[in-house]
């Protein structure tokens, strides 16, 4: 299959791209960008006028509820709602039901979405042996079966000996590891931020210093074993600040933070909306402020949707048991150009955060339009508005805080591998 | 963001938390409340204002008090009452509260009471039913988890204005286990929206939640500063479960440090007021000595109680 996207305003980051040109595929690759190779005959073009062409977007945190949780979500519906998010590349925690921790549970996570021909899925294998902090699972096994990382997803390993010993047993063999700042103990019973709106509401509170704490605590590990840190959802300015701090240090940490809280602060919770339980917890306007300039200013490698679908049953519960978490695969383009017009960043340097930096995170070739690159674009209309609802939603979860919200960046294609993996005209 | 306890024309729909009430309606409550005070005194306890309503007490908590008074309240306006304890019933089966609510309606209810150990539990109903269009059924919030008990909190505020007459120039000190008790911010809610000039809060900093001076109060940790020349002092009521462990040492050394005793009292103002919502822990958060004295209005909120909550039944579905 030969196509020629024609017409489109490339935005290529990673290539420092931002011109109006012409892409040109072949056998699941880019072999032109501006000017077609010589004896290119395309099978298909895609009129791209008025339209962006980006890098496929890498996003570092989608649940796809499969193994476990398929009344919540499938493996089909999540990577139906992928494509049409414009995600070519995502990660997928290990908090699965069994929990990703033996090879072959991974193998078939992979060969299940490899037979979808979607999008990429890159699994985060689980630290310990069932989440639980107290025994390594069998990393190079693991990693071998295709396991990007390792992760303890939300869970936290309390013991700091084992803690340590997993960290150096990941470093021995290069592998980074993502992991939740969060004490386990200041969060215990925690569903919201520490502050005004859990004071009002009578929610237990969940304090920055949980952040913090664990923050200086993993950090503490990281100089000890070497190991290489990715930090999951950064909550807070004092949390980002850490980080900011240690990599000024030099230390080898990169980190993330979600969607939700690039937009929403604990006022959001309103009255009770079960949509904003999310984990870690929304917080303060100030701290939605400096998670929105870190990402400007990178100290926020990437944006991440925190892709996860609950069904209506969880959710439908008083605030403090409804299930934590949002859908969010869709809404990750959207509510980049959102910020990006809030702050006025031009779109190269915006797009960076779910294309290029992500990649670099991972540590894959994806995420840049450059000649030889596998062909995962998204083209997308920045202008085209529509407003949130479960109807708009491809994703089995319907569960967002942005029900109701006035979008705009509309997917029109999505290819993988220079195949049409999503065309909204369809 | 749209209250959902007023209606399009924002009159009372349900009673779910003080928070965001306007001053207007927690007046018109008082004032409702008035004369039923009168009926309890008379020969035939019953006014004929809710016959032929339904009232499901909905209890997921235990209580007796609260339960109680509404029962009486209730069953003055001449409702029927259903009163259902769901620690026995259906949740210990496994059934979800909107499950339960739907049962409810099906057996056409016109107003739930309901108590729930879970912040918000009331307004999860509430939107329920707007989703499912029963406006007509109404909610009253009987207590959610540390959120707010509505009625207690107005009940407070007859029970000063009764006392006190004018919330305009008083100063209130709340004392206790602020940080667990939905009471203390409906109490909150109620004194700063009818105008009380200063409210304090007095307890350990490990009983005082974040940020309490954003709910418009004054924060004391000294019992006996805090209570210097207050008009009003309301007790709060210590859980047993907390009084050993990472919230404090011991019930002793509470009762030293924030116990009201006649000697702290002798702080306040000589014609001081003190109140408790109950059930008390003498020698715990107050002595005796001020419990039985002449400062105490303990029992008159109870029967304050009874005819504020028929006047907020009333109010809600009352033709």
């Amino acid at each position: 299959m030969k196509i020629h996207v024609k017409n489109g305003h490339v935005i290529d980051p990673a290539n420092g791209i931002d011109a109006q040109k012409d892409v040109f595929i072949a056998a699941g690759r880019i072999v032109g960008v501006g000017a077609a190779p010589g004896s290119f005959a395309a099978n298909r073009v895609i009129d791209a006028t008025g339209l962006v062409v980006c890098p496929g977007l890498i996003d570092l945190s989608a649940r796809l509820r499969e193994p476990g949780y398929e009344y919540k979500a499938t493996l089909e519906s999540e990577m139906a709602a992928a494509v049409a998010g414009g995600v070519t590349s995502l990660v997928c925690p290990p908090d699965t039901d069994p929990v990703l921790d033996e090879p072959g549970l991974v193998e078939m996570l992979k060969h299940r979405a490899r037979n979808l021909a979607s999008a990429h899925v890159y699994p985060l294998g689980a630290l310990t042996v069932g989440l639980a902090g107290e025994r390594l699972t069998e990393m190079a096994e693991l990693f071998e079966a295709g396991c990007i990382a390792f992760s303890q997803a939300n869970a936290q390993v309390t013991d700091t000996r084992v803690l340590m010993r997993a960290l150096q047993y990941a470093a021995t063999f290069g592998y980074k590891v993502w992991l939740q700042p969060e004490d386990s103990y200041l969060a215990r019973d925690g569903v919201a931020h520490e502050g005004e709106v859990a004071t009002r509401l009578g929610l237990p509170g969940i304090p920055v210093c949980a952040e913090t704490i664990a923050l200086s605590r993993l950090l503490a590990l990281v100089r000890e074993t070497g190991v290489a840190m990715h930090f999951r959802r950064i909550s807070s300015a004092a949390g980002l600040e850490a980080v900011a701090e240690a990599k000024a240090e030099g230390l080898p940490v990169s980190c993330d933070i979600s969607i939700n809280h690039l937009h929403l602060c604990e006022q959001d919770i309103g009255y009770f909306n079960p949509h904003a339980r999310l984990i870690p917890p929304l917080r303060t306007s100030a701290d939605r402020e400096a998670l929105r300039q870190g990402l400007a200013g990178g100290t926020v490698d990437a944006l991440c949707s925190d892709h996860t679908p609950v069904d209506d049953d969880a959710k439908q519960l008083p605030f403090g048991e409804a299930e934590a978490g949002a859908t969010g695969l869709e809404l990750l383009l959207p509510l980049t150009l959102k910020w990006a017009g809030e702050l006025q960043l031009p779109l190269v340097k915006a797009l960076a955060r779910i294309t290029s930096d992500p990649a670099r995170v991972l540590g894959i070739q994806a995420g840049h339009l450059a000649v030889d690159a596998p062909a995962d674009v998204c083209i997308f209309d920045p202008h085209g508005n529509y407003k949130v609802s479960a109807s708009t939603l491809k994703s089995q979860g319907k569960n967002t805080p942005f029900l109701g919200a006035d979008l705009s960046g509309r997917v029109r294609y999505t290819l993988i591998e220079g195949h049409v993996a999503y065309d909204s005209g369809r | 963001m749209h209250n959902p306890q007023l209606n399009k024309d924002g009159a009372l729909q349900h009673l779910l938390t003080i928070d965001g009430l306007p001053r207007e309606i927690l007046n018109a409550i008082l004032d409702t409340a008035a004369p039923f005070t009168e009926v309890a005194e008379r020969e035939v306890k019953k006014l004929p204002l809710l016959r032929g309503k339904s009232i499901f007490n909905l209890f997921f908590e235990n209580s007796t008090r609260t339960r109680t008074t509404f029962e009486i309240a209730a069953k003055r306006l001449s409702a029927d009452v259903i009163n259902l304890n769901i620690g026995t019933s259906s949740a210990s089966k496994g059934e979800s509260l909107l499950d339960t609510v739907d049962n409810l309606c099906a057996m056409q209810a016109d107003m739930f009471v309901v108590r729930h150990a879970m912040s918000g539990a009331p307004f999860l109903m509430a939107k329920h039913l707007a989703d499912t269009r029963q406006e007509h059924i109404h909610v009253i919030n009987a207590g959610d988890g540390r959120h707010a008990h509505p009625t207690q909190g107005l009940l407070d505020m007859y029970t000063i204005r009764h006392y006190k007459k004018d919330f305009t120039r008083l100063v209130v000190a709340i004392v206790g286990d602020v940080l667990h008790s939905r009471v203390a911010r409906s109490q909150i809610g109620a004194l700063t929206t009818l105008g009380v000039p200063e409210v304090r809060v007095i307890g350990p900093k490990t009983l005082i939640p974040a940020d309490a001076d954003r709910l418009g109060v004054r924060v004391f940790h000294d019992m006996r500063a805090g209570l210097k020349d207050v008009d009003v002092v309301m007790m709060l009521r210590l859980q047993n479960e907390r009084m050993q462990g990472a919230l404090l040492p011991s019930p002793q050394e509470f009762f030293k440090y924030y116990g009201l005793t006649v000697d702290k009292l002798a702080c306040a103002r000589p014609d001081a007021i003190v109140m408790h919502p109950g059930p008390m822990n003498r020698g715990v958060e107050i002595d005796s000595a001020v419990a039985d004295g002449q400062h105490a209005v303990i029992l008159p909120q109870v029967t304050f109680g009874i005819a504020v909550r028929m006047a907020v039944m009333c109010m809600l579905a009352g033709s």
